[in-house]
């Protein structure tokens, strides 16, 4: 079966510093993968990689096939790839649900300047998907301010509405309490799982990799040093030595 | 709630002429700098400020005038034909302009104003250089109306046209596409990650801001009946982004509600201050950022709020 | 085949010295502040008519040479006159605000100084022409060359040379350098980032201010001169990139080049000439010959 998303030899630095120094992976359609590395080890700059906000100096990324490479990020988000940021993304000037509001209408049509944004199948589209984050509470609060917590929610939030075939999420439970960990993964597992998205997860907690992840990706120093089945990888010494003095 | 504010305006800016015959030419006049103001807004509400914004406002008024000088004397058509003209030239303008944010765009729009005076000043053959060009009394539905008659017509004709442009901006800043624009102030890049062009939101913004700007501009060309190259010139551009944050970008009536207290002000300032003109409005600009950061029609809003309120 | 464009040459360096003092001290605000101040043409010329109103005042009572201090000392009244207020107060009050708000501002300012200068000097056009005459000129192959302009180029080379000294190797200089570089760490180690400020907003409207005082032999100053200024002061630190002293200074010799071979060759198009190249060097470079945009970590 053909990847969904293929990677090869992927190279960048930023003044010297080689953020992705051959980057080679590939993701089949269904799966939801993880990734895990020390702090500066590229994981950010892979997903902004695929996403074309950092364009390579050398290699190639085929999403189904397809070269995206040098694309930018809106003609990627066109065509099936969306993220989730590190650092939430909002639009701080509106409120959660208009946030999502957005996401909905660029995803369906946002070029026409007649019928408000707060419509009724927009609305319902988003507060969806609020429901599915347990965010329904914060739907009519300004971003400005959120709790971070409630803001990484958000920024999950817009991804989804966005409707990806792939959905690139980098450190989802990063801001979130231990005790909600499980809860925020289950409910965006099942819904992966329900919709059909094949998603990557940037991801510290290695209960939480194990839980959730059907491979996971080892990162050191702009490449993948390891990979498999979590069971298989985790417990590999040499990987809980890279990894775990920052994990 | 807009309708409500718009049409207590246009009451009364058409009421009150009715006791004070001059003030029939200043609320016209006001109008058309409103409108121009409103494409300010607009632009201001993506986060960005065009400090060369009279230039569309000047790009209007002489369409109209070469416009007449090509026998055109229909005042709709006048009117239709300037706006048209002007929105493509902020499609061609704006296509370079929509690279640029924050004070790029400020001084990119100040720059092609500036040339763009220059020229007006400088090609004496075709635009009559500092002298400016007539812009005759044109007919009204093909009939030829006396001046007085004509001004009347004119002054309803400029409050429908600032309910209608209102409105509309109002549905469009309301749409998704206005939306998005106000997104591009906060956070571009996720609205890239949208799979938005931030640049063609803002181009669509642009080409509507010099629209406004270029039917205000022939509107006034009309009122005043003379079009000079002072219409581009930097100081009217800072009257518009003065009109603009004193009314309040909040809502769309605010840049007419500016454009009415500024054009008051100057009828009766003009005796003892027309010297000192322009640093009356960089003072009242820095008044108004410092003092009243919402504008006049954002604390009219916050008042009605307040009376509407019971007491908690 | 030199010798005929050797006039062309001197001119056009000449004119790049004047437009090099304003657009360099924009670009130095800029890259220290990041704040571009549209107020600062007017620095210009107010620089220019101080030195003639004092250079003239001395030149009638008889000691012409005296107008070459003035063309030293009105920038320099200028600049202890407005440099620390309008920081220390104006611009202080901007820093970390929105973008729009800072232009909104610095236009404020930019319209209440223009309109100051008309109601000190009026609206008629000022000039003087002692420095001139008076250093009189010199032949080289034939070719009668105006002192003054070479003095002016010999000025800007100082000043370039001075502000690139200024810059490594004083220790102002280096206290600057490293509140541009960053400046949470510079006030982190102790520096007082709010003087440097002032003291680079400072050095911005002196350079101004000399830029207009030794231009006011050369043009007549009158009302519009300050607008005129801040567009093409934009323009040359724009095609440089904006905070590139070093584009800033290639800048103002393009620009000053091509104007001056426009006034010979095409007249009329002299006074857009600027606004093309900047119009080429963007299209093909946004952000100028030097200029970049850093990307925002997401
Ligand atoms: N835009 C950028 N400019 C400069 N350096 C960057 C940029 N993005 C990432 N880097 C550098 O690349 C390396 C990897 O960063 P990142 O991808 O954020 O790591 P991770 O997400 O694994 O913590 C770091 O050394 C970081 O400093
Ligand atoms: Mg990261």
């Amino acid at each position: 079966m053909r990847p969904i998303l293929s990677v090869r030899d992927l190279h960048v630095n930023f003044g010297g510093v080689k953020s992705a120094d051959g980057v080679e992976l590939d993701i089949h359609a269904g799966e939801v993968v993880a990734i895990i590395g020390p702090n500066g080890s590229g994981k950010t700059t892979f997903i902004n990689l695929c996403t074309g906000y950092v364009i390579p100096t050398r290699g190639t990324v085929l999403f189904d096939g397809e070269p995206i490479t040098r694309l930018p990020p809106r003609k990627i988000t066109r065509r099936g790839i969306a993220r989730a940021f590190q650092i939430p993304q909002l639009f701080t000037g509106h409120s959660v649900l208009e946030n999502v509001m957005l996401a909905v209408a660029a995803q369906s049509d946002i070029w026409q300047p007649i019928g408000p944004l707060n419509r009724e199948t927009y609305r319902e589209a988003a507060l969806r998907i609020l429901d599915l984050l347990a965010l329904n509470d914060s739907a009519d609060q300004p971003t400005a301010v959120l709790p971070e917590g409630l803001r990484k929610l958000a920024d999950i939030a817009i991804a989804i509405a966005l409707k990806p075939r792939l959905l690139l999420l980098d450190e989802p439970t990063s801001g979130v309490s231990t005790a909600e960990k499980t809860p925020l993964m289950d409910t965006i597992v099942a819904m992966l799982r329900a919709e059909q998205i094949t998603a990557l997860f940037v991801e510290h907690d290695m209960d939480v990799v194990e839980r959730y992840a059907d491979r996971v990706f080892v990162w050191d120093t702009g490449r993948v040093v390891a990979s498999g089945h979590p069971s298989e990888v985790l417990y590999n010494p040499s990987v809980i030595e890279r990894v775990v003095g920052v994990a | 709630m807009v309708v409500r504010y718009l049409i207590g305006i246009a009451v009364i800016v058409g009421l009150l002429p009715l006791a004070v015959s001059w003030l029939g030419f200043v609320f016209t006049v006001a109008i058309g700098k409103g409108l121009a103001a409103l494409g300010v807004a607009i632009l201001l509400r993506g986060g960005m400020i065009s400090i060369g914004h009279a230039l569309f406002f000047a790009i209007g008024a002489y369409a109209t005038a070469f416009l007449m000088r090509g026998k055109i004397n229909e005042l709709i058509t006048l009117f239709v034909c300037a706006t048209f003209i002007t929105a493509a030239a902020g499609l061609v303008v704006g296509a370079f302009m929509v690279r640029y944010r924050g004070i790029f765009f400020a001084m990119l729009n100040l720059a092609v104003s500036m040339v763009f005076f220059t020229l007006l000043s400088k090609l004496y053959h075709l635009t009559g250089g500092t002298d400016g060009m007539r812009v005759m009394t044109p007919t009204l539905l093909g009939m030829e109306l006396s001046r007085p008659a004509f001004e009347q017509a004119l002054q309803l004709i400029a409050i429908v046209l600032m309910v209608g442009a209102a409105l509309a901006v109002d549905r469009y800043l309301k749409s998704p596409l206005g939306q998005a624009l106000s997104a591009i102030e906060t956070n571009e890049v996720r609205l890239e990650f949208l799979g938005v062009s931030a640049r063609g939101v803002l181009l669509v913004a642009y080409v509507a801001s010099a629209a406004l700007a270029g039917a205000g501009g022939a509107l006034s060309a009309v009122a005043i009946g003379h079009v000079v190259p002072e219409f581009s010139y930097w100081t009217l551009s800072g009257q518009l982004i003065l009109i603009a944050v004193l009314g309040g970008i909040s809502g769309v009536p605010g840049p007419f509600i500016g454009a009415f207290f500024l054009e008051l002000v100057r009828t009766f300032a003009v005796g003892f201050a027309a010297d000192a003109w322009n640093a009356i409005i960089g003072i009242s600009l820095l008044v108004v950022i410092f003092f009243l950061p919402e504008g006049l029609f954002g604390i009219l809003q916050r008042t009605e709020t307040r009376m509407r309120r019971p007491k908690a | 085949m030199f010798a005929n464009y050797a006039p062309l040459i001197v001119d056009g360096l000449a004119d790049a010295a004047l437009i090099f003092f304003v657009a360099v001290g924009l670009t130095l605000v800029f890259s220290v502040l990041h704040i571009l101040n549209v107020a600062h043409g007017s620095f210009y010329s107010l620089g220019a008519y101080l030195s003639v109103v004092i250079g003239t005042f001395v030149a009638g009572r008889g000691w012409p040479a005296l107008s070459f201090l003035a063309l030293l000392i009105s920038p320099i009244i200028v600049t202890l006159a407005l440099g620390p207020l309008i920081e220390r107060t104006l611009l202080r009050w901007t820093y970390g605000r929105s973008e729009a708000l800072q232009i909104l501002v610095t236009f404020g300012l930019f319209l209440i100084l223009e309109d100051a200068q008309k109601l000190i000097f009026g609206v008629q056009s000022y000039s003087q022409d002692a420095p001139m005459t008076l250093l009189g000129t010199t032949q080289i192959a034939g070719i009668v060359y105006l002192n003054y302009q070479l003095l002016l180029i010999a000025l800007a080379v100082l000043v370039a040379i001075g502000l690139r000294l200024l810059l490594k190797h004083t220790g102002v200089g280096k206290l600057i350098i490293a509140v541009v570089a960053d400046q949470e760490i510079a006030r982190a180690v102790g520096i007082d980032a709010s003087r440097v400020f002032m003291l680079a907003f400072s050095l911005g409207v002196f350079l101004a201010a000399l830029g207009g005082a030794l231009a006011s032999p050369t043009v007549g100053v009158s009302p519009g001169l300050g607008a005129e200024t801040i567009v093409l002061a934009f323009a040359v630190a724009a095609i440089g990139g904006l905070g590139q002293i070093e584009g800033a200074a290639l800048a103002a010799i393009l620009v000053g080049l091509t104007r001056s071979a426009a006034i010979y060759f095409f007249p009329e198009f002299q006074p857009v000439v600027p606004y093309i190249v900047m119009l080429a060097v963007l299209l093909v470079r946004p952000y100028g010959l030097f200029g970049s945009i850093g990307l925002r970590r997401i």
